[in-house]
């Protein structure tokens, strides 16, 4: 009822205006000019139907791809985008891969990434990416058919509650109630999904406010206010001024640094800081790439399977400068013995996120790159460094660690075996592609090995599922990232337990001639898993094997019409590497058979160890 | 400590599911829970009573801070404030009891609503500890059905919370 009233109000608003301007200007001549020229602006308010008016909206809004799988309540949708050219929809296999997708193309870009799905199966098979994209971070906007209004709640074919089912798992959502709230909505929801703390929205849409028969005025809104919603911009100068002199006064400082850097795009700003200040600094998985993995300064990833040098130095130091980290599980091992003399700075757009488990001496809430560009400027203006032969000792100490048991100045792994050794398939992949590449990776130990080696220099490029750790994130967000550059090279580092979770995207890869380049470490056995019950449960290998009932990669890859690669042999690694790059235009799956018994290493101690508390390799500990 | 929380939020469907998963989800408990339209139709006033030590509470501001429907809110235990509470009580009122019981709501300025040959139905206003203390004084053999409708409250003195 409503929506039709204040239409209705506009249109008489609109005459009325009509009239008065025509009282204005009561020149008879003026008037016949204007009348024409106003009735003509008038009849330029378009009718669309719900469906038309979405796909305007998205357009409107800037969104180039949809990342998509139809179904009955989503047709009217469907048909809209038949109706248009502006918007591509890219038809998955999955709705999974969807949101992987949609999710990694969002990672690669730093764009909102758009999925759209049917009611009832199609969304729950979105839950998983949703909660993916949750977990990280990601901005993405999840666009959902539901039955009709007039059939919601009457367990209707189809009906799934998703606005309850992925409540807890969204930054917010949506469920439109009228075909006139479209425009408002999809504003609002790439508003919110892309700003502050970035996450997934979702749009509920009953099937009947989209139905082509019923048109409704559409116009876009240039911008949107939320009274509720007002994501932190600058941060406080006082506890930024606070924050520089405590970096000023450190001796023994790590910067710490997360997904956020990426995120709020300040890999610049990190890389000119931390040279500025001369600290070591240390990357969560999720911020890979932010800062040059190839620069000295850099100590490589810290937590579970941190450096030795990365985690021996958070945990001594007094100094620890936070940026867009989250002090998750997975870096901080027993919260109760995290970093005992460090005095702690956290960066953070997340007021929620800083003092959740460790608690914060020096707690800035702010945009990174607002932060560390008056981080950057109070510093000059302090026209002081810190104090060099206390940081020159430091450094000291850190190169020590280093030589003792890094795992970059030297192989902490066997490498005169017969057996192709994981790790150095990552680093002939990081050679062969020049370390330039999109790498996207599943979830185990081949995720690990691709993180500590490939050696990120660039932000946006490592892509991984770190929050949630999704096995079958690996293809379909290859597939994302490759959207953001049709011409780079996109990789996907997998196992042969994670890929089979989404194989069937490679049909996708066909269609639409995404060349991904699939990296299968297959060490025939959810590797990880396999790790943990050797090490912790006497190697009772429960459902970690698969008994000789793995398909043939090289033939399933054939099957789908790509090109399939086996690797067998530590000296044939390279050429094979180098032929599967070649095929420029082709998805190539190359099936790597690696050692089995490889472990990661390092990994902290658990339970009850401290950052500083390794196993480094299958006998020695810190 | 049992804390106050009181929420200004947008008066949409779904908002009040989102506040109540919130506090499932993150594992707060929630001991009240009042809500209803303010005069401005389109925000509803939200209380919600709980326990925590400050790390919590302020953990639990911060992320219904966090929810987009969230306008404002405010801990009303960290100021001077009015806490209300409502029960209705239907207690067993006979002989010699009904006299008793009767004199029982005039110390706690509580009113009989309903009355029935056996049966008084009271109604009590007041802090939660106030109308604990009624049920204790009437005493659990009496009782037959309470209702208890959770606090509201409000600060004291010029603070308002509006948008
Ligand atoms: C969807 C999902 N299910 C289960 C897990 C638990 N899990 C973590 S790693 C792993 C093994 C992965 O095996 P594979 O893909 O072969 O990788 P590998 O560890 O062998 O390199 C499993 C089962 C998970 N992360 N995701
Ligand atoms: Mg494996």
């Amino acid at each position: 009822m409503k929506p039709a009233s204040t239409v209705c109000a506009v249109r008489e608003e609109l005459v009325q205006l009509i009239v008065n301007i025509n009282l204005m200007i009561f020149d008879v001549f003026a008037s016949n000019v204007l009348l024409p020229f106003l009735v003509l602006r008038r009849t330029q308010v378009e009718m669309l139907s719900g469906g038309d008016m979405l796909l305007r909206a998205l357009q409107d809004e800037g969104v180039e791809l949809i990342f998509g799988y139809p179904g009955g309540a989503a047709l009217h949708i469907y048909d809209a985008i038949y109706r248009q050219d502006k918007v591509e929809h890219i038809l998955v296999r999955h709705e999974q891969a969807a949101t992987h997708a949609a999710d990694g193309y969002a990672r690669a870009t730093g764009k909102v990434g758009t999925v759209l799905v049917t009611s009832g199966p199609g969304a729950t098979n979105a839950i998983t990416g949703i909660a993916t994209a949750f977990m990280d971070s990601i901005p993405m906007v999840v666009i959902s058919g539901q039955v009709p209004s007039d059939k919601i709640g009457q367990d209707a074919f189809q009906e799934t509650d998703m606005i309850g089912v992925s409540r807890p798992i969204v930054k917010h959502s949506f469920q439109v109630r009228h075909a006139s709230e479209i425009p408002d909505t999809v504003k609002k929801a790439y508003y919110i999904a892309g700003s502050g703390r970035p996450g997934p929205v979702v749009i509920d849409i009953p099937k009947d406010i989209v139905n082509p028969a019923d048109t409704f005025e559409y116009s876009y809104p240039d911008t949107i206010k939320m009274r509720s919603y007002t994501p932190a911009s600058r941060g406080h100068s006082g506890q930024i001024k606070k924050a520089v002199q405590m970096l000023l006064d450190a001796k023994r400082p790590v910067i710490y640094s997360g997904g956020g850097v990426i995120q709020g795009n300040s890999s610049e700003l990190l890389v000119e800081l931390t040279h500025k200040l001369n600290f070591p600094i240390t990357s969560t998985l999720m911020g890979l790439g932010a800062y040059p993995a190839s620069d000295k300064q850099f100590l490589g990833m810290l937590g579970m399977h941190g450096t030795f040098e990365a985690n021996t130095a958070m945990h001594h130091s007094d100094v620890i400068l936070a940026i867009g980290a989250r002090f998750d599980d997975r870096v901080t091992n027993t919260i109760e013995k995290f970093c005992p003399t460090a005095k702690i700075i956290h960066i953070d757009i997340d007021p929620a996120s800083i003092s959740k488990t460790v608690t914060a001496d020096v707690p800035i809430v702010g945009a990174v790159d607002l932060v560390l560009t008056e981080m950057l400027a109070v510093l000059k203006e302090a026209n002081s460094s810190p104090d060099e032969s206390a940081i020159g000792e430091w450094w000291q100490q850190i190169d020590e660690w280093r030589e003792r048991h890094g795992i970059y100045t030297q192989s902490r792994y066997k490498t005169d075996g017969d057996k192709i050794m994981p790790q150095d398939v990552i680093k002939v992949l990081h050679e062969v592609t020049g370390g330039d590449a999109y790498v996207s990776s599943d979830v185990g130990q081949h995720q690990m090995f691709a993180a500590q080696y490939y050696g990120f220099d660039k932000p946006r490029r490592w892509i991984n599922s770190g929050g949630l750790g999704t096995m079958g994130f690996g293809l379909p967000a290859a597939m994302g990232a490759q959207y953001a550059d049709r011409d780079a090279v996109s990789v996907c580092v997998t196992g042969e337990g994670s890929i089979q979770m989404c194989i069937q995207e490679l049909s996708t890869c066909l269609q639409y001639n995404l060349p991904i380049k699939i990296i299968c470490l297959n060490n025939q056995a959810l590797g990880m898993v396999r790790q943990w019950q050797t090490m912790f449960y006497e190697g009772r290998y429960a459902s970690s094997l698969y008994e000789d009932s793995l398909p043939d990669f090289v033939k399933l890859a054939e099957a789908y019409g790509h090109v399939g690669i086996r690797v067998t042999k530590p000296e044939e690694l390279k050429a094979k590497m180098e032929e599967c790059f070649a095929l420029k235009d082709r998805v190539v799956f190359m099936d790597v058979m690696v050692d089995q018994s490889e472990h990661v290493f390092p990994m902290h101690v658990a339970p009850n160890g401290s950052m500083r508390d390794m196993l480094l390799s299958k006998t020695e500990r810190t | 400590m049992r804390r106050i929380i009181s929420v200004l939020m947008e008066n949409t469907p779904g908002a009040l599911s989102r506040v109540v998963g919130l506090f499932s989800q993150r594992g707060y408990n929630i001991e009240t829970l009042t809500v209803a339209p303010t005069e401005d139709e389109s925000l509803s006033r939200l209380t919600v009573t709980t326990h925590g030590d400050d790390h919590v509470i302020e953990q639990i501001t911060k992320n219904l801070n966090k929810l987009i429907d969230v306008v404002k809110l405010v801990d009303l235990t960290e100021g001077a404030h009015i806490e209300r509470e409502l029960m209705m009580i239907k207690v067993k009122a006979t002989g010699a009891q009904r006299a008793e019981i009767k004199r029982c709501v005039d110390i706690f300025r509580g009113q009989i609503v309903d009355v029935s040959s056996t049966i008084y139905t009271i109604q009590l206003v007041g802090t939660s500890d106030k109308l604990d203390a009624f049920s204790q004084a009437v005493g659990d053999a009496a009782i037959l059905e309470v209702v208890r409708s959770g606090v509201s409250g409000i600060a004291r003195g010029e603070k308002v919370l509006s948008i």
